[in-house]
């Protein structure tokens, strides 16, 4: 699975957008699976979230950037983030995309593009912001997305970034995933008027609200923030609204705070029955072509799920390493455990082996 | 040991301005911003008004350019958080908030993104962020712009914190920091800012190993231990502890982590007695960190107990008479190593 270098709508495209928004949803049912069986705590499902960044990271190349969220996993497979890898990663095994160091609300590939998801609300923005700042004073065209949510809309570094990549004119995209609720907090009682995308006039930037249980609709919107970022013009803010059919992390009863009479209406708009009828009605591809690519896609998970499995832990002299590229390791192995970690990885392994 | 060659003096301030010329000059990856850094924003007539409220950018857009010099918004979370995406995506930043008191602005960009990032992500994305900040009191600035803070920093993983002491040093930690491969954070004492100090600064550049302390001053009866501006005054109170017939042992901390746990250890070994002289608060600071160590790794050595001179466990006060109360002075130190070696 590739992100199609052509930006024009064609039969690729499509069946690209079609792969990636079945690969998270599968994906996404096989970690609940995964969080159910215990070898993972709570999660953040993007199940009915798919076609965001589906129709965002149809634009981007591997070289462009994007940063997310708590909830990010159908970011970083849209952004083409290794499947076996982020499953092993949510597991915390040492086959994983962070060696099993970051987990679920941190999966992260930089050769992807992908510079983590954070688990801070709003504390991506700035970041995503300043990677954007790396790329015009390095004077490339690469692009940098970031993904947050409506809760996050209220946070000050979105407005910060907002105005830094303004008048700076950066090449970043806010991408705004209105999924209703913050937790559950309903954005009606969180956001003072009650449009996100109205903001951006504010910072003198284009605001765009798209239905974001659309993929073709977040396709066009996207196409055209991604030119804008590319040819130097400077930052969008899209808000895409969105619906997540879970609860915020799984264990939580989402009824508790949104009725029956609302989540039907948006598993009426299922991004991913909307693309099928569209590619089926255009004959883009027929029912056929569609199963062979459900099928792969159900491999695919699986394959990434046995890898996880088998993945190993984590030795424990991991614990030690990665805190800083370069620093004295008797200083980070300063407790009792530490030394005693410490000196059974060295004799296992020599010293630095895992480093 | 007198050369024939002069000596060249600079001030703390010049000093460091040097070192961001010649790192600017060195790597077009480096870039610097922060509030004022330039000043006069796009007015090109008042291009290079400012320079910071120490002055320690001045002259740096002139040469450099509005696309590496940044004057930035007054958005703490939204440019230190930029300096910390920067650096992940290949640049060097140097990000400057103004006074450490701000920390809490941008503490999130700071201790989730900075420290953390290189370790959650496996090891596979580093940020050689340098943030530099301004500390301490004296200036009768009051309680906000007075702080010191750098125990805070200390206790966070993934960061390197660095504190100088005089224009040489701050020159080599500086452009250290900026080649590093770790964020690293640079606490500037103002009441340092503008002395010229007695070593030579030579002008080629030159880097200072971070984590390494100095011995600022050799001795046998008493080691005083000095954070940035402290270790003036463990200098002043070592000549007055001299005039007293008393050999007091300077070490010049510099870096506070890494920390030379070793160079504290020797001396401590051979004088047997210390004093540890901070400007941070008193309660789980790096005095506190120090004398946990002496007494962990040196207990069977010490002919007394480890002392703290440190401020009291209150804000910094603005009026004079207050704040003269507040900072460690020569006198105080005299008197904790009076009573260790009595």
């Amino acid at each position: 699975m590739s992100t199609p270098s052509n930006a024009s709508l064609n039969q690729d495209s499509l069946l690209w957008m079609y792969e990636t928004m079945v690969t998270i949803r599968r994906f996404e049912e096989q970690a609940r699976r995964e969080a159910d069986a215990g070898k993972l705590r709570g999660m953040h499902s993007s199940i009915g979230q798919e076609a965001v960044p589906t129709g965002i990271c149809a634009h981007l190349r591997d070289d462009d950037y994007t940063l997310g969220t708590h909830r990010s996993h159908h970011h970083c497979i849209a952004k083409g983030l290794d499947l076996s890898e982020m499953m092993a990663e949510l597991l915390g095994k040492s086959g994983g995309t962070n060696k099993g160091k970051g987990g679920t609300m941190h999966i992260a590939d930089a050769t992807k593009g992908m510079l983590g998801a954070n688990g801070v609300v709003g504390s991506n923005i700035p970041v995503a912001t300043g990677v954007a700042l790396a790329a015009k004073v390095k004077g490339t065209d690469q692009v940098s997305v970031s993904f947050f949510g409506d809760g996050a809309s209220s946070q000050g570094s979105l407005h910060e970034s907002m105005n830094l990549a303004s008048i700076w004119k950066l090449p970043v995209i806010f991408v705004c995933e209105n999924n209703r609720y913050a937790e559950s907090t309903p954005f009606e009682y969180a956001v003072a008027g009650a449009s996100i995308s109205d903001r951006a006039a504010g910072y003198d930037m284009p605001g765009v609200a798209v239905d974001g249980q659309s993929v073709l609709d977040v396709y066009e919107v996207a196409e055209a923030a991604v030119k804008r970022a590319r040819a130097g013009e400077g930052p969008t803010l899209i808000e895409a609204q969105t619906y997540r059919y879970m609860g915020h992390f799984g264990a939580d009863d989402p009824l508790g705070y949104r009725t029956e009479e609302e989540e039907a209406y948006y598993h009426g708009k299922d991004c991913i029955e909307r693309l099928t009828a569209h590619i089926l009605d255009g004959e883009f591809a027929t029912k056929d072509d569609l199963v062979v690519i459900d099928q792969r896609v159900v491999e695919a998970v699986a394959v990434a799920t046995k890898f996880a499995n088998d993945s190993p832990f984590p030795p424990p002299g991991d614990l030690f390493t990665d805190v800083y590229v370069s620093y004295p390791m008797e200083q980070i192995a300063v407790s009792s455990i530490g030394s005693i970690v410490a000196s059974a990885e060295e004799a296992e392994y020599g010293p630095g082996a895992s480093g | 040991m007198v050369q024939a060659q002069a000596v060249r003096q600079l001030t703390y301030i010049q000093a460091v301005n040097e070192a961001l010329r010649q790192e600017l000059e060195r790597d077009d990856s480096v870039i610097v911003m922060g509030e004022d850094i330039a000043g006069g924003g796009t007015r090109p007539d008042k291009q290079d008004a400012w320079g910071g409220p120490m002055r320690l950018t001045k002259g740096l857009i002139g040469q450099f350019g509005p696309e590496r010099i940044r004057d930035t918004p007054i958005s703490e979370a939204g440019f230190v958080g930029a300096g910390v995406g920067a650096a992940a995506a290949g640049l060097r930043p140097v990000v400057d908030l103004m006074y450490v008191g701000f920390f809490g602005v941008c503490a999130d960009q700071i201790i989730n993104n900075a420290a953390k990032i290189h370790y959650m992500f496996g090891g596979k994305v580093t940020i050689p962020l340098t943030i530099m900040t301004g500390t301490g009191a004296g200036t009768n600035s009051a309680a906000q712009h007075s702080e010191t803070l750098y125990s805070i920093f200390t206790h966070f993983p993934g960061l390197k914190c660095v504190v100088p002491s005089n224009p040489y040093n701050v020159k080599g930690l500086f452009m250290a920091a900026i080649r590093d491969e770790d964020p690293v954070i640079i606490f500037n004492n103002r009441q340092l800012m503008g002395f010229r100090g007695d070593p030579h600064v030579p002008e080629e550049p030159y880097t200072l190993e971070i984590g390494k302390a100095d011995i600022a001053r050799e001795g046998s009866d008493v080691t005083l231990i000095g954070i940035g501006y402290t270790t003036r005054v463990c200098l002043q109170a070592a000549e007055e502890l001299e005039a007293q017939g008393y050999s007091a042992e300077v070490i010049d901390l510099l870096s506070l982590s890494p920390m030379d746990n070793e160079a504290i250890l020797a001396s401590v070994r051979k004088t047997r007695k210390i004093v540890i002289v901070d400007e941070d608060y008193p309660r789980c600071s790096i005095a506190t960190d120090i004398s946990a160590l002496v007494a962990e790794e040196a207990f069977d050595y010490l002919d007394a107990p480890p002392r703290r001179v440190t401020p009291p466990h209150v804000s910094v006060p603005y009026s004079r008479p207050l704040e003269a109360l507040y900072v460690p002075t020569k006198e105080q130190v005299v008197e904790a190593a009076l009573a260790s070696l009595q």
